[in-house]
């Protein structure tokens, strides 16, 4: 039965069906959120909120909001379990973490509909949503070559799952495609936010000769350890042009708005369905900052690129691409799938760095 | 003229059980003047924060489950403090716990039988108990300080778990996240009603028989002897070093069994952080819990009620969840306030005294 209404729910999404659920449309919508972190990070959670802020917008009195911040994703169960008996709607978990507490509380709720942001598991009412961050990694990268005095960039990680090492990879194409030599010196901090850390990574990679900081990690505080001594880099998830006003060229902005508002619509008329929805430029999901700091050629050249992906004329990851074992991947002039990119576990040639195992 | 504590000829015995209801009091009115602040209506938010979450069985469920590794780890440090031993180091010992039992499924996901649970339950105790024993052995040994060494075992103890996620525990099929396999069938504890766990009828358990232990039985007159005077214990013949090690044996194992518990339960794997602070939070209530092993139990379900109430109330009012940790913090003051003039009274002093040697 399951089955069934699963492959109906495929079949309807491949026919782009309206409403090919028997769902009663809404008048009000509840719509709910949970942040790992909290709203003050201006970073991951921060971008979320503005989410949840743009859907007030854009429905006003139709829809009811709310949010809990700083939910610890081993103690999370009982927070969705607490949301969903308060009347939500739709619920968005912002955390890969979440992904086993939702399963089970989903499975418990199947009236209420659940999106759980970076994970890969879903149900009949738990659909996944994420974002094609590597498409302003490439961006970034050919900038950071065409910058850089040193030719060296410092990148500053989180935790090796797929996202991430794509992100890194992605970074590393754009970067060659400018300078052949480029190089890059990572440090895992096994952490998305911790600024004390964040900033300990920053100075060592700073004082080996990196001037150019990139970070997947969700503080300001690299970019800052970056101004501090007159170095460049990116702001991550968010535009973090106040807290570096010289040192940000421009920023990866994940905008979480058209997503949100699409799927509190699909509630309201009735017709949402499970999924797995992976947005990038082309969606405004992905989303370049002010290209600031930078000679105007160099911007130009950022300009050219991320139009070229948005319109599908570029792909970051065209084959064939060597990887750091030698061994060739991706046929000639043809993108890796999303498969591929979604379960990325190996770097690209020329990156000097083993992953964690 | 200042203001001088002055130690009381007596304290009152019923002031000191009214000391924490007192401290609840002032907390909520102190509570209801934030709301007002930030202009909630505070009747409202008081009900929203401490009386709604007690309306639904299922939101009771959350605070008892909540509650429940909170009382198995704050009884068996109520035992160690009345012994003048300091564990501060629950969390590491809760943490060794969960690793130990959680080896189990992560090692053997095959083995499917009731003693699966058993020996994952029995493993949770023993990495308790033998994480607590370092800090009993350094200070019987070298004289080490037990408040130090346990507290920094903690880290080390965190640390070892985020390895073994990070690397050899870690998931094959997950992506490269860092988090084991997930548990299932006798992985994991057997739930009582839909949402209580046999982890809670351990924390009674535990609860119970610890007040027992301390009112009924030699042993806990030894811990208190020990606790209220070295030195007659000493010539009473009761070993120190003896009721050292037994107190972290003891509060070291009930952590651990509190640590497994979670993990097979709530958590469900094993991931870099499998507890919001437990370990911590219980010496608080213990404390609160006047180092009775029964006033614990009340203590746990207070403090977890204002985690569950906290939350209730950033969903319902939209408050911070800062607001919570201000409420435990509020609480807290109140009642060593309290309890300190339980002991002390306050007197206007009209000139210096002469300077006294202490």
């Amino acid at each position: 039965m399951r089955k069934f209404l699963m492959t109906a729910a495929a079949a309807a999404l491949a026919l782009g069906a309206a409403s090919a659920s028997a769902e009663a449309a809404m008048d009000k919508v509840k719509a709910c959120w949970t942040y790992i972190g909290p709203i003050g990070d201006f970073g991951w959670s921060y971008q979320h909120h503005q989410g949840l802020e743009a859907v007030k917008k854009e429905f006003g009195d139709k829809v009811e909001t709310v949010y809990v911040e700083n939910v610890l994703e081993a103690d999370s169960e009982k927070t969705f379990e607490r949301l969903a008996r308060e009347g939500c709607n739709l619920i968005f978990g912002t955390s890969f973490g979440y992904m086993e507490p939702m399963l089970k509380v989903a499975a418990k709720f199947p009236d209420v509909k659940f999106e759980h942001a970076t994970g890969y598991k879903t149900a009949p009412n738990l659909g996944t949503y994420n974002a094609k961050f590597h498409e302003g990694r490439y961006v970034i990268g050919q900038i950071a070559a065409k910058v850089s005095k040193t030719g060296k960039a410092g990148y500053i990680v989180s935790v090796p799952i797929p996202e991430v090492i794509s992100g890194i990879n992605a970074f590393m194409l754009g970067a060659q495609s400018v300078n052949p030599d480029f190089k890059v010196e990572i440090i895992w901090i096994n952490s998305w936010f911790d600024p004390g850390k964040e900033a300990d990574a920053a100075k060592v990679l700073l004082s080996k000769g990196a001037d150019i900081m990139v970070q997947h990690t969700d503080s300001t505080a690299p970019l800052q350890e970056a101004e501090k001594v007159g170095a460049q880099g990116f702001g991550q998830a968010s535009d973090m042009i106040k807290f570096a006003p010289k040192a940000q060229l421009t920023a990866i902005v994940d905008d979480w708005a058209p997503h949100y508002i699409k799927s509190v619509k699909a509630v309201m008329d009735g017709t949402w369905t499970s999924g797995q929805y992976w947005g990038g430029m082309n969606d405004g999901e992905v989303a370049m900052a002010a290209y600031t700091n930078m000679p105007e050629d160099v911007a130009k050249m950022a300009t050219e690129t991320a139009e070229a992906i948005k319109t599908g004329k570029l792909h970051p990851f065209t084959g064939p691409i060597t990887r750091q074992d030698g061994t060739v991947v991706g046929e000639a002039g043809k993108p890796l799938s999303d498969g591929d990119i979604l379960g990325m576990n190996w770097y690209v040639k020329g990156i000097d760095d083993k992953l964690p195992q | 003229m200042r203001l001088v504590l002055e130690k009381r000829p007596e304290a009152s015995a019923a002031m000191a059980i009214a000391s924490p209801l007192i401290a609840l009091a002032l907390t909520v009115v102190t509570g209801g003047i934030i709301f007002a602040l930030r202009g909630n209506n505070p009747v409202d938010a008081i009900y929203v924060y401490f009386i709604e979450p007690w309306v639904a069985l299922w939101s009771v469920e959350q605070i008892i489950v909540k509650a429940a590794p909170l009382v198995l780890i704050g009884a068996g440090l109520s035992v160690c403090y009345l012994a003048n031993v300091w564990n501060i180091g629950a969390e590491g010992q809760f943490t060794m716990g969960a690793v130990l039992g959680g080896a189990i499924p992560v090692l053997f996901p095959e083995w499917q039988s009731p003693l699966t649970l058993i020996t994952m339950l029995a493993l949770g105790i023993i990495g308790g108990m033998a994480w607590g024993a370092i800090p009993a052995l350094l200070r019987n040994r070298f004289n080490a300080n037990e408040i130090l060494t346990s507290l920094m075992l903690v880290y080390v103890a965190q640390l070892f778990l985020d390895w073994l996620v990070r690397g050899p525990w870690r998931d094959p099929m997950g992506f490269n996240f860092p988090k084991s396999i997930t548990f299932s069938n006798w992985q994991l504890l057997p739930y009582l009603t839909s949402g209580i766990h046999l982890g809670v009828i351990f924390a009674i358990i535990a609860a119970v028989a610890l007040a027992l232990l301390l009112g009924r039985t030699m042993k806990g007159f030894e811990i208190r002897v020990a606790g209220q005077s070295p030195r007659a214990a000493r010539f009473a013949g009761f070993s120190q070093k003896w009721t050292v090690l037994f107190c972290f044996l003891l509060s070291g194992g009930l952590a651990g069994l509190a640590g497994v518990s979670e993990i097979a339960s709530v958590v469900g794997q094993l991931q870099p952080q499998i507890s919001p602070g437990y370990g911590f939070a219980a010496i608080i209530v213990a404390f609160l819990g006047r180092l009775n092993p029964i006033g614990v139990i009340l203590a746990g379900v207070l403090l977890a009620l204002s985690y569950i109430g906290g939350e209730a109330a950033q969903i319902s009012l939209g408050v911070s969840e800062k607001i919570a940790r201000v409420f435990q913090g509020v609480l807290l003051f109140y009642i060593l306030a309290c309890d300190t003039l339980i002991l002390y009274r306050i007197r206007w002093q009209q000139r210096l005294p002469s300077a006294q040697g202490a």
